[in-house]
């Protein structure tokens, strides 16, 4: 981390004067797929409502009011702290923090599986983790539907075998949710790990091993620091797409409650067209994602220095 | 970051990517999903010799937020309910003709033809109509469906089991019906009343699904879903053993209609399609298919029997059917608030 950084700031050395225009095309898309849209949505989050959708040129608080106080139904209640939507958030943050738990669960075993066969049959492994990415998401998630309802072939699986009686409610629960999570995202966390554990240099475990180290002390203080970088690399691919998610949440959990990502949804495309707020919750989501992420690089930096 | 942003090139380069491909399309339309068939799209582009491309939306709301973001311009019709022609003239998005543009215009029936939600017919020609309200399924549930009881106070049996139209229009107004309030009430306990009732009836409903509404009843995942009329229709012909309710309290009644968007790209085939559409011929075709009911005379020889005389087509006398109201904005905020209450 902190030497990207400090490559960073040499290479801009190497680029001045004339030669500095190769970079603009960095900037041309910086700008126009980060700074411009973000910029947006920022600007969008202190304008007014316009009615059914749409957004009046004129400042206001409203949206970041609405997000954080309760003023009752009829808005003329004293203002008490709203948790309606922190509890959405809290939620969402939850489900994606357990659905990155079990990637890693599941992902890490299998990317170090995958690392640790002769190199003519690492790609076939990756191959066959990627195979069923190349469906959409969307079929995925409702073929997942079609697996786990009541009157499918896992509960009449499970039913024939006489473990148990009645089928399992899966469909339209927090678990269905969180398998679809789990299911969407595993190989984001498989691929970086793969990425880091391939060049894991084993005389490192053996080395271990003379050292009288058990294979715990060997996971622990030489194998899982040489593939942090992947953990984390596929900790935060899992965990941010998990975090705005709306498709498993609609489809297998039955859209009862509103998760980050179908509460922002809702305020663009469906009922109650609020286009500030749903930028305003935009720009809240974004800022806690930056924030454990900067809290991260810096600890990271802190460390690094040490 | 150097070495996250390699790692992460890997996996992005996973993700899908889908490309539309933006045809010289000659007409484009915006419509509800499974509404049309595509003979009779593939019948007017031969007819016309026009290209015809059709996104598709699951709910009114969702159309006109859409359009309202941007799509305006790029389509040349769409088909909205009743209460949405309304709203979406009064937002000026609506294109006018004359009658006399359309040949076939003495086709729509007289009741479809000064409709309170676009008088005379300037914007907008009828293009199906229909109701709501929710089926059952009789191998789980025998007893008496005609109460909208079934969705806001069920019996034991069927707790659980309820799938919902998620769409704030219909949900509210149904809930409206079942308290017997008046729709669009600003009264604060009547809006009180309505929030407790949503809020209690939902710990019986197992979810909330407009495109789905069909899938859940005909897999069995639900056995009460409130469902539009055709499409109730149709899963019973898929296999589901279910009858559809005509509420004792009252249920919804609708209309679907082509309107001419404004600035439609292509206004002269837009008016051909309509035209097309009132044509008795092609009006049946569209019924048969979405098992609704035109709003143009003369289809009877072209009906399918089974559609002629299909219970969800055929209210019977007592139960009324309500239309959905459009609420001004300051009643509007209400029930916008409701709804998100009821899915926090």
């Amino acid at each position: 981390m902190a030497g990207g950084i400090a490559n960073a700031s040499e290479s801009a050395g190497i680029y001045k004067g004339r030669a500095g225009l190769l970079i603009l095309p960095s900037w041309l898309v910086i700008g126009f797929f980060l700074l411009l849209p973000v910029g947006m949505m920022l600007i969008y989050s202190f304008l007014t409502k316009e009615f059914r959708g749409g957004v009046i040129w004129e400042f206001s608080l409203a949206a970041y009011d609405q997000f954080f106080f309760n003023r009752g139904l009829f808005g003329d209640e004293p203002p008490q702290i709203e948790w309606t939507y922190i509890n959405i958030f809290w939620r969402s943050l939850w489900q994606a923090g357990l659905a990155t738990l079990f990637c890693l669960i599941i992902g890490f075993p299998t990317a170090w599986f995958i690392a640790t066969r002769v190199p003519r049959h690492r790609t076939v492994w990756l191959l066959l983790i990627t195979i069923p990415y190349w469906v959409n998401l969307l079929i995925r998630t409702v073929s997942m539907k079609f697996l786990i309802r009541d009157t499918g072939p896992m509960n009449e699986f499970l039913i024939w075998l006489g473990a148990i009686g009645e089928p399992l409610q899966l469909v339209n629960t927090n678990i269905a949710v969180q398998l679809g999570l789990f299911y969407s995202y595993l190989p984001f966390m498989v691929l970086p790990i793969y990425a880091s554990a391939e060049r894991y240099n084993f005389a490192l475990s053996e080395a271990a091993a003379d050292l009288y180290a058990g294979r715990w002390t060997t996971l622990r203080l030489i194998i899982l620091p040489a593939v942090k970088p992947g953990i984390i690399a596929g900790s935060i691919l899992v965990f941010v797409p998990s975090l705005g998610a709306f498709l498993a949440p609609d489809l297998l959990g039955g859209a009862k409650t509103f998760m980050i990502g179908s509460l922002i949804e809702e305020q663009f495309k469906g009922n109650a067209g609020n286009w500030p707020f749903g930028a305003a919750a935009s720009i809240i989501l974004l800022s806690i994602v930056m924030t454990v992420l900067i809290f991260y690089a810096r600890s990271q930096t802190r460390r690094e220095a040490r | 970051m150097k070495q996250l942003l390699k790692y992460s090139v890997a996996a992005i380069a996973l993700t899908g990517f889908s490309s539309t491909a933006q045809a010289e399309g000659k007409l484009s339309i915006y419509h509800w999903f499974e509404y049309i068939p595509q003979e009779l799209l593939d019948k007017f582009a031969k007819e016309y010799d026009v290209e015809v491309t059709m996104d598709t939306y699951d709910s009114n709301e969702a159309m006109l937020a859409a359009l309202k973001a941007g799509k305006m311009g790029s389509y040349d019709v769409a088909v909205p309910g009743d209460y949405m022609v309304e709203i979406m003239a009064g937002e000026g998005l609506l294109d006018t003709f004359e009658p006399g543009e359309l040949s076939n215009f003495s086709n729509i029936q007289p009741q479809w033809l000064d409709v309170s939600f676009d008088p005379g017919r300037k914007s907008s020609i009828p293009y199906q109509w229909g109701s709501t309200s929710f089926s059952v399924n009789r191998d789980k549930f025998k007893g008496d469906i005609n109460t909208t009881s079934i969705l806001f106070d069920p019996p034991a049996e069927l707790s659980g089991k309820i799938n919902v139209l998620d769409t704030q229009g219909e949900l509210l107004t149904m809930a409206s019906i079942h308290m017997g309030i008046p729709q669009c009430s600003s009264d604060r306990e009547q809006l009180k009343g309505l929030n407790k009732l949503v809020q209690d009836a939902k710990t019986h409903w197992a979810s909330f699904g407009s495109d789905t509404a069909k899938d859940v009843l005909v897999s069995g995942d639900a056995h009460v879903g409130m469902i539009w009329s055709g499409f109730s229709a149709k899963a019973r012909n898929e296999g589901a053993n279910i009858e559809y309710a005509y509420p004792k309290e009252g249920y919804i009644v609708w209309m679907d209609n082509v309107v001419l968007l404004k600035d439609a790209p292509n206004r002269e085939n837009a008016l051909k399609f309509m035209n097309f559409l009132l044509e008795p011929e092609n009006a049946a075709a569209v019924t048969n298919y979405a098992q609704y009911t035109a709003g143009v005379a003369g289809t009877e020889p072209f009906l399918d029997e089974a559609v002629k005389n299909s219970p969800e087509s055929n209210p019977p006398s007592g139960p009324v059917g309500h239309f959905v109201q459009a609420c001004p904005q300051d009643v509007q905020v209400l029930y916008d608030a409701i709804w998100t209450n009821l899915k926090k």
